[in-house]
């Protein structure tokens, strides 16, 4: 299992081989791995997008992050995990999170690898602050179903 | 004996309070809603503000304890 929070350009598909020949456990059961990958667009909600910053909160990003691949270990039956996300200045074209999910078939993985990606976009502490070609810029506003505590 | 409490902001409330931390003495156990009222008078909670305590959410009437970090921060947006 791995997490790791990146603050320059990353390339999944190294990201993937490296760990595969590297870290991979078990890797004799595995008989499907699912992968996600996150991309910046150059548009949103109407409007040409030149960049980006992601802002986070370090500790807990990483904390939140083992937390929803211990419930998600809970409910499928998953090999390994690897998780990259991106901080900082990005651009669009680049990749902004991987989620890699090891499992013996591919149900698990299917399922596993949604589950890790809806709870990371509603729980892990991440923000999103676009630059438009206008150079306005402008905080991303809740683009998920975001976690909610109650209100008192 | 006073309690000190680590408070951090981040994200657009860290834009809109013009400040990224506070550190706070109290004199009893306090809480969260308590320690936002103390750290920014005047100025309620926006809503759908989430918090944490030492890096885990909590709600707002969730007591904290000397050497306790606090987090205010908007919804999340990454992914």
């Amino acid at each position: 299992m791995a997490i790791r929070i990146c603050a320059g350009v990353f390339d999944p598909y190294q990201e993937i081989q490296a760990y595969q020949s590297t870290n991979l456990e078990n890797s004799g059961a595995i008989g499907a791995t699912s992968i996600f990958i996150g991309t910046m667009r150059d548009f949103n909600e109407g409007d040409a997008v030149k960049g980006m910053t992601l802002e986070h909160y370090p500790g807990m990003t990483e904390k939140q992050l083992e937390k929803i691949v211990t419930e998600a270990r809970q409910q499928w039956h998953i090999i390994d995990t690897l998780i990259v996300h991106r901080v900082g200045k990005i651009l669009p074209a680049e990749s902004i999170v991987l989620v890699a999910v090891w499992t013996s078939h591919r149900g698990d993985a299917f399922d596993a690898s949604r589950y890790i990606m809806d709870a990371l976009k509603s729980k892990v502490p991440f923000w999103k602050k676009e630059l438009l070609i206008t150079e306005d810029e402008r905080w991303i506003v809740e683009n998920t179903d975001g976690y909610k505590c109650k209100r008192n | 004996m006073l309690m000190s409490i680590k408070v951090r902001y981040f994200a657009s409330l860290k834009e809109s309070i013009g400040r990224q931390e506070d550190i706070l003495d109290f004199k009893e156990l306090s809480t969260v809603n308590e320690i936002w009222r103390q750290a920014n008078p005047g100025k309620p909670l926006p809503a759908n503000t989430l918090a944490a305590v030492n890096m885990d959410y909590v709600e707002l009437d969730s007591s904290v304890k000397d050497g306790d970090e606090v987090a205010f921060f908007p919804p999340v947006t990454g992914g």
